[in-house]
């Protein structure tokens, strides 16, 4: 309403954030007449509610014709509001800070640097906790009793006992797509036999020991970082360092050392279901009785197909329980962190469980196995 | 009874709370009026968190009534349209640690209200500002939070709404004497201009000596005694004589002669 130069407000009403969007739209429609008018007056008799909200409108609408240099009067304003309207004048008097501009080719640059620091220092944790788990495992040598077996068995029982079932199942049915596959393409060829072979090769040197070390790298070692991270989160394990014993010893060896002797076992008996279900869709899809199927088997395999397959899976086991425990010990304070830090470890030994599958071929090629 | 609700912030009534046999809370009443801060006291795992969280709906109750500004409240989905009218602080802050601190204090009025991103980013600065932390502070995430501020930023979060009621539970627990000192005055300030009514669950018995109207204690399931500090420190109740006649009570004896 202006009058003249002087241009009279009278909000009225609740000026409260329930209203909120009203009152932003009434107050930023009311701008333009503030740059014109020369005094602005706000009359607050009418007002019958205010709050944080409310109040800070008003005084950014006084703000603004202030700033331009002309005047801005506030009456009629109720007592038990003053304080409030005293308490916004002191806020957001500092103009916020823009954010640093960044140059996008060089945080682009910074990006990649930071990754490739970020990737050599993940080596490098990954060689300290095999370094520190080294010095655990002689410390447990030279004394066997600070051997935690209560744990041991406990963390045996969680990885291996319980994974058997669903590995068992997967393996199970692994083996019978490899089998149903196998037989439905030989046949073209009139090698429907030659699946025993392809499925007994294929099982016991890598799909076996494979399937089962990344099961067991998204079941258990997910479950490690989570823990430890969560312990960590909580200053666990701080608390057990200050009280003189080492995390490594106490939390990680028995974990790591349950996944080294699990991961074998569970590969055998994942190799063992595969077989089974291998032999079931030979019997019921191709024909082939147990009694072919099992001479067959015993033809084509050696013990050596069975050992290679073995011999990796202590070492897979290793690089899974490296990783989730040095995963978990970076989680920080927040929860998203931990959500991150386990996603991480499951990629991460999953990738290296691959790599090494692949480095064992190599080695077990070039030493003829 | 239509002026009861005018004078009363939250009315229990005859309230049960219980884990299966193990009774907490007892039959048990209590009025707080509006504009008053309530300090509410009682032995360790004595109930006193479970009546707080019992009022705001977060722990079903086996009987009784709960009215808070007028409405009752239940452990149903009715309860959360009235979080719009509460401002809850938790004993540890319980910020959402994906969120920045500003985001953190926005969270509701995202929620709540269609407002501009510009004018949502000058209200969690003004609150910030109101509750003595700095606008820098609010680019920041809960982690890096030390536990004063958290406190700060986790009640600045329970007021960007502006509530009616605030439900502190312990904003002193883990606080130096200073740090406590100034949350105190800090929510003294707020009260008065913001006219909240205050709820809150402490053990420190300086702030409940210097900012609580009313001081309710909680033993054996009810409320034995409630009143100004000088006359609970009068009480005959053998549980409240000994908490505030006890020897880390002593400093609070000059006052109450």
């Amino acid at each position: 309403m202006p009058s003249g130069d002087t241009l009279e407000l009278r909000p009225g009403g609740s000026w409260t954030a329930a209203n909120a969007a009203t009152l932003e739209r009434l107050s930023d429609d009311v701008a333009p007449q503030l740059d014109q008018a020369g005094i602005v007056k706000v009359d607050m008799a009418g007002l019958r509610e205010l709050d944080t909200l409310g109040a800070w409108l008003l005084e950014r609408m006084s703000r603004r014709v202030t700033s331009a240099g002309r005047r801005a009067e506030i009456i009629g304003v109720a007592d038990n509001y003053s304080g409030l309207i005293e308490e916004v004048r002191q806020v957001n008097r500092r103009p916020p800070t823009p954010p640093p501009a960044r140059n996008p080719i060089v945080a682009k640059i910074g990006d990649i640097g930071r990754g490739t620091i970020g990737a050599s220092e993940d080596v490098t944790a990954f060689l300290q906790m095999l370094g520190s788990l080294c010095i655990a495992i002689l410390g447990v040598m030279r004394r066997p009793r600070s051997l935690r077996l209560t744990s041991l068995t406990y963390q045996l029982y969680r990885v291996g006992w319980q994974a058997i079932p669903i590995i068992v199942l997967i393996t199970f049915l692994i083996g019978a797509i490899i089998a149903q596959q196998g037989i439905f393409h030989f046949r073209k060829f009139g090698a429907d036999s030659y699946v025993v072979d392809m499925v007994g090769i294929l099982v016991l040197r890598e799909l076996g020991v494979l399937i089962v070390a990344i099961m067991v790298a998204g079941r258990s070692g997910s479950a490690y970082t989570a823990e430890l991270g969560s312990m960590k989160m909580r200053e666990e394990i701080d608390a057990l360092s200050t009280m003189g014993l080492d995390p490594i010893e106490v939390l990680m060896l028995s974990r790591i050392l349950a996944l080294v002797c699990a991961l074998p076992i569970l590969s055998f008996i994942g190799s063992m279901a595969a077989l089974y279900g291998g032999g079931l869709v030979a019997w019921f899809y191709g024909g082939m009785g147990p009694a072919i199927f099992i001479a067959r088997l015993h033809e084509a395999v050696s013990v050596t197909h069975f050992q290679v397959g073995i011999i990796k899976a202590p070492f897979m086991a290793l690089v899974i329980g490296i990783v989730a425990c040095s995963e978990g010990l970076r989680v920080k304070g927040s929860a998203e962190s931990l959500g991150k830090q386990t996603t991480t470890s499951v990629v991460k030994s999953i990738f290296l469980v691959i790599v090494l599958d692949g480095l064992f071929a190599v080695f077990f090629a070039s030493i003829g196995m | 009874m239509q002026e009861g609700a005018e004078q009363f912030a939250i009315r229990v009534r005859d309230l049960v709370v219980g884990f299966r046999r193990h009774i907490v809370i007892d039959h048990l009443a209590l009025d707080v009026r509006r504009g008053e801060i309530l300090g509410l006291v009682g032995a360790s795992g004595g109930g006193k968190s479970v009546l707080m969280r019992t009022i705001i709906g977060l722990i079903p109750r086996q009987g009784g009534e709960i009215e808070v500004m007028g409405s009752s409240i239940n452990h149903d989905r009715a309860t959360r349209s009235a979080a719009g009218r509460w401002g809850i602080l938790f004993q540890q802050g319980a910020l959402f640690s994906s969120l920045t601190v500003r985001q953190n204090i926005q969270f509701p009025l995202r929620e709540n209200l269609a407002l501009s991103e510009a004018l949502m980013d000058e209200i969690a600065t003004a609150k910030l500002e109101m509750v003595g932390l700095k606008a820098e502070d609010g680019d920041k995430f809960p982690s890096e939070l030390s536990g004063g501020m958290t406190k700060r930023v986790a009640l600045a979060r329970a007021l960007a709404l502006d509530p009616a009621i605030v439900f502190l539970d312990e904003p002193t627990s883990g606080l130096d004497p200073i740090a406590a000192g100034d949350f105190d005055a800090l929510i003294k300030t707020l009260q008065k201009t913001l006219g909240l009514t205050v709820f809150m669950v402490t053990h420190d018995l300086a702030s409940l000596n210097t900012v609580c109207d009313r001081v309710a204690a909680l033993a054996d399931g009810k409320i034995v005694a409630i009143g100004p500090m000088r006359e609970l420190l009068q009480s005959e109740h053998p549980w409240v004589r000994a908490y505030f006649h006890g020897k880390r009570s002593q400093m609070l004896q000059p006052k109450a002669s």
